[in-house]
This record gives structure tokens, C-alpha cells and sequence, in this order.
């Protein structure tokens, strides 16, 4: 293969996990399944993503126009791809009170076009992470049990100003089948995609991943306050050809004061329950430097052993 | 700490030692360029992947993996191979860890383990990225400015990140990172040693405040700056061995020669260089401590004027003149180690030196001082311990392979830099950053240190240490594989391959 042949890599990092990749899109797949039902689906998989980034690039323009509904658009958005239809669908209902392009949900609508080559008799669970946007199949019976690092760098959490926190938060939850849940999604403005919040990351659980992924980028702006040190930059500045435009997106975030890392979390804690009781996602679990907020399922939902805790 | 040292000791500076009136630390130097980006620069389309992307100058694409570095498209994770004009007169290509990646666990083989062929003899080359906690930095800088008190505390971002270690010849030491810095301390100090270690192996200037001392800017390959002064010269040596040296060329040109030292200031007549040559003697008297006959202690402060002395009128140090001894008309050149400081001065009625135009001839022995100095630089050693798991990677039997090494069978590099391994236990190397590719240094979180490294041994050596054998493909099917981020950089090492003992 050459190195601009353009063509999409797949390799295999261990008997149940693959790696796929095409250009910016990275899946780590992992899959339990018996006989060979495992091997048929990854081939099924792998002959769908070759096809993916290509459908996504030919509608990539109005892929990246902000959704809106007021003032009414120029022309309704018109996607015939598959993935770029479930962007669509993902983004729609925040629409009206958010800007938001389809490009939020990206990640998440990849994951959840390919995680259907594996619902079919013989694979017990599969999941598709398309970097940090996880697309989840289950059988009855089955689970997943889904950690989440407090920062996306890793490095475990900060302590405030105040110096009360330094120890490594962690959050340990699970999916079981029954669960309405079969997509995670985490934002933050430490992970590939930006952010015009300041969150160190921010967990969604919802239907599926594009739902997550929309969601988890709307509450990682929401986290936010006004600190002399924060640093933001035009999104332009930094990439060409962003959906972002000229928004400010954040490159830096000093130790802050636990008044401002409160105000910043209430803001973000108040945008996922305003999701969440409008049925959108199902819990969110919001980071910013050494401080957890959980929104949690309603308590008329079957609830999912959501055992977060400062570990 | 004023107690006297001996001649052969620099004088240990401590913070009290410091002239409380004069501020060291000047604060931090900033000499990033803050000119914006050009506007609309070229854009370099990207053809790797359907995106297409447009990038502008310094940026990368949608994939983070492609960019546009000065105005090339370049791969930002390349798998690097250094390119060199093998013995046999034809390129040569070696695969270096920078870029590798690593396994995990450790016990799974090295991301790349290549067969190749040198003279007729199968050679393996195991390459991988190693994760080093215990490693360090030493840097020397050539300067004899004050730089801060010998174990004084080295600070990145305010974190301590190291000290300043035993001077050497011409050159201030420094030891930087190291596990306690990296994880011994606090998560902040943890993090900026990190950062600043990374930042020093890829060869980037760097911003370090010394407690009691200088603020620097260090880059491998650059001069410091101290203070905000680039330095440009080494001395030459100590002021007593510049009279050493020059005694002989300066007889006949001038009286009376004083060489400014922050070590040791030289007097020429009083010197025995000037003894010897039958110079008569000046009647000069300096203040500071003599040491011996035209060699004299602290003669003023540490700094950043003459010859490292915080001295900026030369005439200050002169006590006086011995009445029975000197006489009007003596001719007087002050000058420091380096030939960067010289001022000329005549004797008046009075006996008082007074600053005169420098004649022809002594500007000529001052230049012959500053051209005998070498250009000042930062040097930069990686020192890292790869004693430990990732010897996994390579064989079944770690003992082995640290066995092999130290019995010349198994040739290291880093980045396909030649290393020396430190003798005794454990597979300790250190490394010239300046000779490995750029960018050879990365960090994980733990926070610990990414360094390229390459065991180089022939086949039977390898099968014979237990190396994994099923993991060992030839070089060209690597190559083929990862054509699409392979980065060739030219060389200037020597060929790593064939330089282990052949075990007959």
C-alpha cells in the first residue's frame, strides 16, 4: 500500500480485537461470539467500514452546517447517507435550543452503523470504540462493565486550588441487557475534538453511541465559568476546515478555585438533566479537576448499578 | 559555607554567599517568538485519506496523523528509519524504535523484531519504545557564569524538576528528572518533569530557574542563555592557566596583564609563567584572596559580567599599586577568559590606572584569546535503565540479554545513536539526544518518560539468549507494511549493524 492510496487498515490485536482504521476514524472492536459467527461479522464489519468515510466525505459540507430551526434554514438538511442520516437524527432534537452541527455525533454514528454487522445469532456482545464513543450490542443475559478515567490524558484528577483532592477519581458502571443504554460517548477539551468547555471530560450513557456522542459534546460546553486563565482560541485558528468556525474552543485550563470548578460543574450538571429528563440520554458523569457531578437515571427507569465512587 | 576551600575546588556558592543587594534571578526569560501566524500561508492537500483536508503551515488534518510542516506533508507519527552509507559503499537503512510503539504486557515480544543481513552474517534487531521511570538528564552547559550553588534546586514552572551538579572544566553540570522527580513527589511535580524532560530530549528550548541562582534556557545544541544573555564563548581555561598559556605572546606588548576569573584571576608578573619569562614585577595588588603567587580567590561575586564575576568596572578590584615597585607609564591590560570583557589602561602620576585607547597589538592578543575559546553550547545525555521489563520484549530470560550486552554480543542504540552502557549491574545507557532523530522522546501518563531503543545482535546470539524467534520477520516485509508512515532521516551515526562481538 502506498502511502496516499487512501485505503482503509484493519489489524488484528489479539483473538477477540481488531483495529480498523481510515483516516481519522480509529475502531478498536471487540467481539465474544462462538463458532465462527465472531469471524463472519468482522468480515461483514470490515466490508461496511471501507465504505464509510467515503459516503461521510461526499456529504462532509452540509455535514458541517450548524442544524437550526430558528430563523428557519435556507433549505432543509439533505443526507442520504446512512451514518450521516443517523448524525442527523442524533443532533436534531438539540437543535432548537443549541448550536450544533451534525458533526457532533459523528464518532457515535459511525459506531453504531458498524456495530449491526454483529447482531446476529452466535455473538454473545460486541462493542465498537471509535475514540471514546462506544457503540455497545449485548444478548439477554450479558453485560458490560464500562470504566471511565476522570481525564482523558489519564493523569487522574487535580487537585482545586484549595489542594483538599488529589487522588485519581474513577467510575465503574455497568450495562446489562436490559439497560437502556447502548451507547457511551465522552467530550472534553483534553480529548482529538474540541471543546468550548473547560470539563476534564464528561461521560454520556445513552440509546445508542450518536445520541451519546451529540450529548457529551453539548454538556462539555455547557461546563464553563469565566477564569482570567483560561486560554480559548477561535477553532479556526487551530484547524482548517473546522464545523466550529470562528467559537472560541478552550487550549487551556489553570488549577481553578472550587468556587468557579462548582459554578462550572452546576452549569454542565444543570445542561445533562435538562437532556436527561427529556428522555435524550440516560445518566452523565461530569470531571473537572478532582470534582465529580452525576446526573442519574430518573428513578422510574430500571436503574443500572451505577456504583461511581472516588476510588 | 565560608570556609575556605582548596585550590583545586571551585568555591561553593551558596544563597548566603549571594550579595544581598544584587538580584541573581532576573526572572524568567521569555524568548518564544509571539509574532502570529502567517495569514493564509500555503495549504498542502492531503491525499492519505478521502478527507482531503487542506492544511495550513503548522497544522494537521482531520486524522491528527498528517500534517503540514513547513509546507510538506508530513507524517506526525512516523516510524523513523535512519539512513546510512553502509560499509559496502550502498544505503543503508536501520529501523529505529522512534515510533515504534511498545507491547503490553511486557512478557509479549517487541513491537519489531527485524532480520537483516550484514556481511554475510543474519543479524536480529529488536526495536521498541521503551517507558522509562528511571531516567535522567545531564546536561552541561558551557559557561562559567553563575548558574546557582552546587545542589541547588533546578525549577520548571516553579516545580523542582533537578539540581545543579559537580561543575566540570569550563562547564556547569546539571541533573535533571529522575524517578523521585517523576514519582516521588507531587502529581504537579510529577507532570512538569515530564513535560520538561520530554521537551529537553527533543531537542526544544527549555526555561529553568536555579534557587539562588540564574534563570537559563537550555537547548541540546545551542548556547545557554543565562539571565537573558546568550552566551557566545568558553573561557579558554581559569585565569591562571590563560597567563599560562598566552604569558609568552603577551611579554613585550604590555607591563602588566590581569586575567578576570570567577575561579581564579591572574596576575602575569606575579604569575609563574611571568616569573619564569623574567617580566618585572608591576607592584599590582588585587583584592580577593591570593592563593598562590599571581593567583587569586574572589576577586568579586559570582555573575554575569567579567569572566563570571559580577564585575563591570575591572579597575574595581585593583587594591592599589606598591609605590616602591611600579612606576608612571605602566601599561595595564584587564581582560577575562574569554576575550569577550578587555579594557586598557596607563598608569598616571598619581600611580592611578586610567582607562587609554587599547593599542593595535594588545587588541590583536585579546582577539587570540577570544579565538581560542570554543563556542559555548548545551549538551544534553539521556541516562536510562533499561534493566528492567522491557527486556521481556526481547527475550524469555531478561539476565541474558543484560548478560549479552555487557559482553559486547548485543550492540544498543538509541534511535540508532550509539550509546555507552555504564559497566555493573543493570543495562544503564547513556545517550547524546543530539545524535538521535528528532522528536525520539514522548511521555505516558504514569508520568514516565518514551525512549526509542534497538538491541542489535547476530541470529544465533539471539536464538541463543532466548530470544522469541516466532516474532522475527525480515526487514523488507516491515518496511512493505508500514510504508505509509515510514520517515527516512539521513544519519551521521555509525552503522549499528555488525558492531557486536561475533561469538565464534
Amino acid at each position: 500500500m502506498s502511502a496516499l492510496s487512501g485505503g482503509a487498515v484493519c489489524g488484528r490485536l489479539g483473538p477477540d480485537r481488531w483495529h480498523f482504521q481510515h483516516g481519522p476514524i480509529d475502531l478498536i472492536i471487540d467481539v465474544e461470539a462462538e463458532g465462527d459467527a465472531g469471524a463472519r461479522a468482522i468480515a461483514e464489519c470490515w466490508q461496511q467500514f471501507q465504505g464509510v468515510l467515503p459516503r461521510l466525505v461526499d456529504e462532509l459540507p452540509e455535514l458541517r452546517r450548524p442544524l437550526r430551526t430558528r430563523p428557519a434554514p435556507r433549505r432543509p438538511m439533505a443526507l442520504r447517507g446512512p451514518v450521516a442520516q443517523r448524525m442527523l437524527q442524533a443532533c436534531a432534537p438539540f437543535a432548537d435550543e443549541r448550536f450544533i452541527t451534525p458533526m457532533a455525533a459523528v464518532a457515535g454514528a459511525v459506531a453504531d452503523e458498524l456495530i449491526a454487522a454483529f447482531r446476529r445469532p452466535g455473538v454473545t456482545r460486541a462493542c465498537i470504540n471509535n475514540g471514546g464513543d462506544i457503540a455497545l450490542l449485548l444478548s439477554p443475559a450479558t453485560s458490560y462493565r464500562v470504566g471511565i478515567c476522570s481525564q482523558l490524558d489519564g493523569d487522574g484528577a487535580r487537585a482545586g486550588e484549595d489542594g483538599t483532592l488529589d487522588v485519581p477519581l474513577a467510575s465503574m458502571f455497568t450495562v446489562h441487557e436490559d439497560t437502556p443504554v447502548r451507547g457511551i460517548a465522552t467530550s472534553g477539551w483534553r480529548g482529538r475534538s474540541f471543546s468550548l468547555g473547560i470539563a476534564d471530560s464528561v461521560t454520556v450513557l445513552a440509546d445508542n453511541a450518536a445520541a451519546a456522542d451529540a450529548a457529551a459534546t453539548l454538556i462539555a460546553n455547557a461546563v464553563n465559568c469565566e477564569h482570567p486563565g483560561i486560554v480559548r482560541v477561535p477553532a479556526d485558528q487551530l484547524k482548517d476546515d473546522t464545523d466550529l468556525g470562528a467559537l472560541p474552543v478552550t487550549v487551556e485550563v489553570p488549577p481553578l478555585p472550587a468556587t468557579a470548578i462548582a459554578a462550572a460543574l452546576a452549569s454542565g450538571g444543570a445542561e445533562a438533566l435538562r437532556w436527561r429528563d427529556r428522555g435524550l440520554i440516560y445518566a452523565a458523569a461530569i470531571f473537572l479537576q478532582g470534582r465529580v457531578e452525576l446526573v442519574l437515571p430518573p428513578a422510574a427507569v430500571a436503574p443500572a448499578t451505577l456504583d461511581t465512587a472516588a476510588a | 559555607m565560608n570556609q575556605p576551600s582548596t585550590e583545586h575546588t571551585r568555591v561553593d556558592h551558596v544563597a548566603e554567599d549571594a550579595d544581598p543587594a544584587l538580584s541573581l534571578t532576573a526572572g524568567p526569560t521569555l524568548l518564544e517568538s509571539t509574532s502570529a501566524p502567517r495569514a493564509n500561508a500555503a495549504k498542502v492537500r492531503c491525499d492519505a485519506c478521502p478527507v482531503l483536508c487542506h492544511i495550513s503551515e503548522g497544522r494537521t488534518g482531520a486524522c491528527d496523523r498528517w500534517g503540514n510542516v513547513d509546507g510538506l506533508l508530513t507524517r506526525v507519527d512516523p516510524l523513523v528509519l535512519s539512513r546510512h552509507p553502509s560499509p559496502d559503499g550502498e544505503e543503508s537503512v536501520f529501523l529505529t524504535g522512534v515510533g515504534a510503539g511498545t507491547t503490553y504486557p511486557d512478557y509479549k515480544p517487541a513491537p519489531f523484531i527485524v532480520a537483516s543481513r550484514h556481511e554475510a552474517v543474519d543479524i536480529v534487531t529488536v526495536v521498541t519504545e521503551g517507558i522509562f521511570s528511571y531516567c535522567s538528564f545531564k546536561v552541561k552547559i558551557d559557561t562559567d557564569r553563575y548558574l546557582g550553588p552546587e545542589q541547588g534546586n533546578i525549577r520548571y514552572h516553579g516545580e523542582v524538576v533537578g539540581h545543579v551538579t559537580t561543575a566540570e572544566y569550563g562547564s556547569q553540570m546539571l541533573s535533571i528528572g529522575g524517578v523521585h522527580h517523576l514519582t516521588g513527589g507531587s502529581k504537579k511535580e510529577g507532570r512538569q518533569t515530564c513535560e520538561l524532560m520530554a521537551a529537553l530530549g527533543n531537542k526544544q528550548a527549555v526555561e529553568l530557574m536555579i534557587d539562588g541562582g540564574s534563570a537559563l534556557t537550555v537547548q541540546s545544541g545551542a548556547a545557554p542563555v543565562v539571565n537573558g544573555v546568550p552566551e557566545s564563548r568558553m573561557r579558554v581555561g581559569c585565569g591562571s592557566a590563560t597567563i599560562g598559556i598566552f604569558a609568552k605572546q603577551w611579554q613585550g606588548l604590555v607591563d602588566e596583564v590581569v586575567v578576570v576569573d570567577d575561579h581564579i584571576t591572574g596576575v602575569l608578573t606575579e604569575h609563574q609563567a611571568g616569573k619564569y619569562l623574567g617580566i618585572r614585577a608591576s607592584g599590582i595588588e588585587l583584592i580577593g584572596r591570593r592563593s598562590t603567587p599571581g593567583r587569586y580567590f574572589k576577586v568579586a561575586n559570582p555573575g554575569t559580567g567579567w569572566g563570571g564575576t559580577d564585575i563591570t568596572d575591572p579597575a574595581s578590584i585593583i587594591a592599589g599599586f606598591d609605590a616602591a615597585v611600579t612606576w608612571p607609564g605602566l601599561t595595564l591590560l584587564m581582560v577575562s577568559t574569554t576575550g569577550e570583557h578587555a579594557e586598557y589602561f596607563v598608569l598616571d602620576d598619581q600611580l592611578v590606572p586610567r582607562v587609554a585607547p587599547m593599542p593595535a597589538e594588545v587588541r590583536l592578543a585579546v582577539e587570540r584569546i577570544a579565538e581560542n575559546c570554543e563556542p559555548a553550547l548545551c549538551t544534553v545525555l539521556f541516562v536510562g535503565g533499561a534493566g528492567g521489563s522491557l527486556r521481556a520484549g526481547v527475550t524469555e530470560s531478561p539476565v541474558r540479554l543484560t548478560q549479552a550486552i555487557k559482553d559486547g554480543a548485543v550492540n544498543v542504540t538509541c534511535g540508532g545513536a550509539p550509546v555507552y552502557v555504564w559497566p555493573g549491574g543493570g543495562i544503564t545507557v547513556m545517550v547524546d539526544v543530539a545524535r538521535m532523530p528528532d522528536r525520539s522522546f514522548g511521555t505516558v501518563p504514569t508520568p514516565a518518560i518514551v525512549a526509542p531503543i534497538e538491541f542489535t545482535m547476530s541470529v544465533a546470539d539471539f536464538e541463543a539468549l532466548g530470544g522469541h524467534m516466532d516474532s522475527v520477520q525480515p526487514l523488507t516485509d516491515v518496511l512493505a507494511r508500514e510504508e505509509s508512515r515510514l520517515k527516512r532521516v539521513d544519519s551521521a551515526n555509525p552503522w549499528p549493524l555488525g558492531r557486536h562481538r561475533r561469538l565464534e
